[in-house]
């Protein structure tokens, strides 16, 4: 039985130093038992031969130096896993907050994972069927993935996610897939939506939740995607699952991991935030992939607000400095009330010419999606000269690319929430938009492509 | 052996005291465990120790013993195709003999011990020989042939030379110097701190041949230079990389992938062993050696893997190669430093980082080079350097960027706005610059055509008088240019569009030949000017650019290599068009 100390010499926010100590390992977990038996969790940020720096998991509020037990735990942070865990709902240290039984655990697992071994990676390449036109066709999501989407407060990034999560599926059969989702310093009404959608779509059964409240200790968050993770990775490589990870709300946790840098009285960095948070957050995103020889996969969506909309602020950039590429939302299509408003220009889904194509998805998808892209950038460069100019400035050609682009936003990206497009439907909504082009402007598709798939709608268009 | 005891652990750092005979950056192993780590800094009984694998569970009390020896690399046959962590760990055995995750404390040889290499002797009995002579070739894979060197700091009279299958650790030869025997193994070590001597540096003269337009036909490097690559993410920094890894025309690529993701290396290992080089037509993994160690994998290891990477680099360039070696990102490896050096209270420089980041960025980039090596017949041979960076938010003010830029020669910048136009590379022309350009255009000349450095200026200024109409047209619209100066946009955006732009997955596009990247810079810039001269002769604008052959310029880019005729028809057919343009004219006037 390892020995309770009575020695905390020092609080000060999340930090607590524990005075005599002997053997205690960096890292370890620490549980501090409080005068009236509340117990808190916490882990040694520095071991030194007769004094331990501890960071709490839990909040300070009520521990007092001289009555807190403080035992050293010998072990990391374990989450107890079992295939009992779906359907049920954690906080940030796998504890169970719903009414329901607790876990008999198959096995504890510490929560910070051992890193992937490069060799030992399979490559993402399975195209994920999402419904939604602007990802499906333009920014392809695969297994395996990790694909932020970077939003702004205010806009339905909470929404988008839900709808990515009920219509999820890969063109194959007989697969089995899981749903976990870790959030964040999320408002209950959020949390709550997500919950009930999951409910309702029979999808709880095969969800893991784990959910920290913006009313929850700060710290916990900390833990918590990294709990989530764990179970993640249980599920997809223990139990051959697809798991799809819905992180919810990363700056959230950025801002808890920079408020424990400045307790640490660490320098900072840029905004305050700590030096390392690309290495942190690192830790927490390349725990999406494939591995050779196993049949799971963890596909990753975190979602990032971006403060003040900026993307070079270091959260939405080191994110994006480590993430396979970013789904974006906009505050102009949303104002334009388009659903869901991804602003295709800026998105790219980095892996999608793995997951694309013949066998795959349809032999012109490539081609199309080029084209469409290149058709709305065209579109909108044409209509930022027109306000500027006026449409008088525009040729014939750029106005029928500023009508194009109107429509591309009214037709293609713009969707029901609950409107679940296959790829095929996808796909000819962008040739069917494509039509109202001049064929020879069509630069990017093969002729062959345009014969097959464009040309049935160009009388219909006329 | 008497042993350190830890005092102290903090993340990758751990002190420990009353460690006998410690020396700066000697090699540590570190309680029960015994993690890989490095004597970085001694305070008076103290040992601080930058640990290379992951510290939890680890505590005070627990030993600590030295090895004497400074972190070090393993040379000899068998590196090439092989992957390895920042320390030099093989990752291919590690998978294999301890699974999909990397486990802490395992130890295995970074060059296999078992396999037998056939060792043809090139030197006999009695000869002479001394420091970076050859004495034998070993078929390292099907493209290199590996050189066994004599060891730096020893000579004598070959006593003894032995030929056929042997492994690294068997002796290949034994010296006599001066009664001693001195034994030779085709296996050696070197401390990757050090860099491995050499007789001494030569301006760069040649040009590493990229296959990329923009770099070749704009800002090209040389053999044994250095270029820098800054961006924001997602602008297309490992892409580059990835494209100089696979068709630069050096002898051996060092890959190092330095805190980056773990699915681009994977990317590599799927596709070298399947991508031919265009030189030799063996796959590309038989001349590569890569080092990853990724974002989620230790920070300490992930400040040696660049020091491991260039050393490896040297040995090879050493026997003689051209080596290229691609880092990516050094950003990562800069934050490293940052990390370990607040661990130990340092007085922090700019933006927290510490105040030898330059000197040990200029240390790295130094470590390249055009250079005479040691050994009889001053064979000569180069180490280019490519590093990326990656600053916060792509702002090029970020420390890490400049003090690369203070010691490298070619900065391609790329930018973002480029990117999400999706113009790749997204190298912008009018930032990026090489120093190697007018050292390396009597090459040019030479080889590929006396007009080249001509066209290029053409171009370039095209492009720069585009940038300042661009201006004007943003503020009063098109309408407001005259006819030449539609026709400088025209020329330029035929520049960008059918030359800069290069699309790195296109089977054919992704790598051009310097002929062909002539050839099609020639067409682009003939059509400009016999544009010009119609327009001269009063032909309208429109009429220009609406011809037919404009689209065969736009082809080009996917005219195989084995198909150059293609632009002795396309010259004839610009020639044909305009003349029978100004026929036309001509008519209509009549
Ligand atoms: N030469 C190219 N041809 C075609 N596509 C390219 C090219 N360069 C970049 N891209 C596109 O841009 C994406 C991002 O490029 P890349 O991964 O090289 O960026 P990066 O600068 O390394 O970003 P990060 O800093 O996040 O690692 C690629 O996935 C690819 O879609
Ligand atoms: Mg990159």
């Amino acid at each position: 039985m390892s020995k309770e100390y009575l020695t905390t010499s020092e609080i000060a926010g999340p930090l607590m130093i524990i005075q005599n100590v002997k053997d205690v390992k960096y890292n370890e977990l620490v549980e501090i038992t409080l005068k009236n038996g509340e117990k808190r969790k916490g882990q040694v940020m520095v071991a030194e031969e007769d004094k331990a720096l501890i960071e709490l998991y839990e909040p300070s509020i009520g521990i007092d130096p001289k009555e807190a037990r403080v035992k050293f735990t010998g072990k990391g942070l374990e989450v107890p896993v079992s295939k009992n865990i779906l359907g049920r709902i954690f906080n940030g240290f796998g504890e169970p907050i719903d009414d329901g039984p607790k876990i008999i655990p198959d096995d504890l697992i510490d929560i910070n994972g051992n890193p992937i071994n490069p060799f030992s990676r399979d490559y993402p390449n399975e195209f994920i069927q999402t419904g939604i036109s602007s990802i499906d066709g333009l920014n392809t999501l695969v297994r395996g993935q990790k694909l932020p989407i970077f939003s702004g407060s205010g806009l339905p990034h909470s929404h988008l996610a839900a709808q990515i999560t009920r219509q999820s599926k890969v063109l194959k059969t007989g697969e089995q897939f899981a749903v976990v989702f870790a959030a964040m310093g999320i408002t209950f009404e959020e949390a709550n939506f997500f919950i009930n959608d999951l409910k309702e779509t029979g999808a709880l059964s095969k969800a893991v939740l784990f959910i920290n409240l913006a009313n929850n200790p700060v710290i916990e968050r900390i833990s918590l995607p990294r709990t989530a993770l764990t179970v993640a990775e249980y599920l997809a490589f223990d139990l051959d699952m697809h798991v799809l990870v819905i992180l919810t709300d990363m700056t959230n946790y950025c801002e808890a991991l920079r408020e424990i840098s400045a307790a640490r009285k660490e320098v900072p960095g840029r905004r305050g935030y700590p030096g390392y948070m690309y290495t942190d957050l690192a830790s927490i995103y390349e725990r999406a992939g494939r591995i050779k020889n196993k049949n799971g996969s963890i596909t990753q969506i975190p979602i990032v607000t971006m403060p003040e909309d900026d993307k070079t602020h270091p959260i939405p950039d080191l994110t994006g400095y480590i993430t396979e590429g970013q789904i974006f939302l906009s505050r102009d299509l949303y104002k334009k009330a388009i659903y869901p408003p991804i602003d295709v220009r800026p998105s790219l889904s980095r892996l999608k010419d793995r997951g694309i194509g013949k066998d795959k998805t349809r032999e012109d998808h490539s081609d199309l999606m080029n084209q469409l892209y290149a058709a709305y950038s065209r579109g909108k460069d044409a209509e930022e000269l027109a306000k500027i100019l006026g449409e008088a400035a525009l040729t014939s050609v750029d106005r029928i690319f500023v009508k194009f682009s109107d429509r591309f936003e009214r037709e293609f990206v713009n969707q029901g929430e609950y409107e679940n497009r296959n790829i095929e439907e996808t796909l000819d909504i962008g040739w069917k938009l494509l039509s109202m082009i001049p064929i020879p402007e069509l630069k990017r598709v093969r002729e062959e492509y345009i014969e097959k798939y464009l040309k049935r709608f160009v009388s219909e268009e006329k | 052996m008497k042993k350190g005891i830890i005092t102290k652990v903090s993340g990758p750092l751990v002190v420990a005291r009353g460690l006998p005979f410690a020396k700066m950056y000697d090699v540590v192993l570190v309680g029960k465990l015994g993690l890989l780590g490095e004597i970085i800094q001694i305070k008076e009984d103290l040992s601080f120790i930058q640990v290379y694998e992951e510290t939890s569970g680890i505590g005070p009390g627990e030993e600590v013993e030295s090895t004497g020896t400074p972190l070090s690399v393993e040379l000899g046959p068998g590196l090439i195709g092989s992957i390895f962590d920042g320390v030099q760990r093989p990752l291919d055995i590690l998978s294999s003999s301890f699974g999909s995750y990397i486990v802490r404390g395992v130890k295995e040889n970074p060059i296999n011990r078992d396999k037998y290499w056939e060792f043809e002797p090139i030197v006999k009995e009695e000869d002479f020989v001394s420091e970076g002579d050859i004495i034998g070739l070993v078929q390292e894979s099907e493209i290199v042939k590996h050189k066994i060197l004599v060891p730096v700091g020893v000579k004598g009279k070959i006593k003894k030379i032995f030929k056929g299958d042997k492994r690294v650790e068997d002796v290949v030869a034994v010296l006599d110097n001066e009664g001693n025997e001195i034994e030779i193994k085709m296996l050696t070590k070197w401390p990757v701190r050090i860099p491995r001597p050499i007789v001494k540096k030569l301006p760069p003269d040649f040009p590493l041949i990229t296959g990329q337009r923009v770099i070749d036909g704009f800002f090209p490097v040389a053999k044994g230079g250095t270029a820098c690559i800054p961006g924001p993410f997602g602008s297309g920094k490992t892409v580059t990389q990835h494209q100089l890894a696979k068709w630069a025309d050096a002898d051996i690529i060092v890959y190092v992938g330095c805190g980056e993701r773990g699915n681009e290396m994977t990317e590599v290992l799927i596709e070298f062993p399947e991508l031919k080089d265009p030189k030799t037509g063996y796959p590309l993994m038989k001349r590569t050696i890569l080092i990853a160690n990724t974002s989620n994998m230790p920070v300490a290891a992930r400040e040696a893997s660049v020091f491991t990477g260039i050393t490896l680099a040297e040995y090879y360039r050493d026997q003689g190669y051209d080596v290229a070696l691609m880092a990516d990102s050094t950003s990562r490896w800069a934050e490293a430093m940052r990390e370990i050096s607040g661990r130990l209270e340092e007085m922090p420089g700019e933006e927290g980082y510490p105040a030898y980041l330059a000197s040990r960025i200029a240390s790295f980039y130094e470590r390249s080079g055009k250079v005479v090596n040691i050994g009889k017949e001053g064979r000569i041979s180069t180490l280019s350097v490519i590093g990326a960076v990656s600053p916060p938010g792509g702002d090029l003010s970020d420390p890490v960027v400049q003090s690369t830029l203070r010691v490298t020669k070619v900065f391609w910048g790329l930018d973002d706005a480029l990117a999400s136009a999706r113009h790749f590379p997204a190298i912008n022309w009018l930032t990026s610059y090489s120093l190697y350009t007018v050292d390396l255009d009597s090459f040019y000349k030479k080889n590929i055509n006396e007009e080249l450095p001509k066209l290029r200026e053409i171009a370039m200024e095209l492009l720069e008088k585009e940038a300042e109409l661009e201006e004007i047209v943003r503020l009063v619209g098109i309408d407001a240019l005259s006819p030449k100066d539609r026709m400088i946009l025209e020329g330029a955006k035929s520049i960008r569009e059918d030359f800069l732009h290069q699309n790195a997955y296109h089977e054919i596009d992704t790598y051009t030949s310097l002929k062909k990247q002539y050839l099609m810079l020639k067409a682009i810039i003939k059509f400009y000017e016999e544009g010009n001269k119609a327009l001269d002769e009063g032909i309208e604008l429109d009429k220009i650019i609406n011809l037919d052959v404009r689209v065969d310029i736009a082809r080009a880019k996917y005219i195989s290599e084995s198909d150059l005729k293609y632009f002795d028809e396309l010259f004839e057919k610009i020639e044909r068009d305009f003349s029978s343009l100004k026929e036309k004219s001509k008519e209509e006037v009549r």
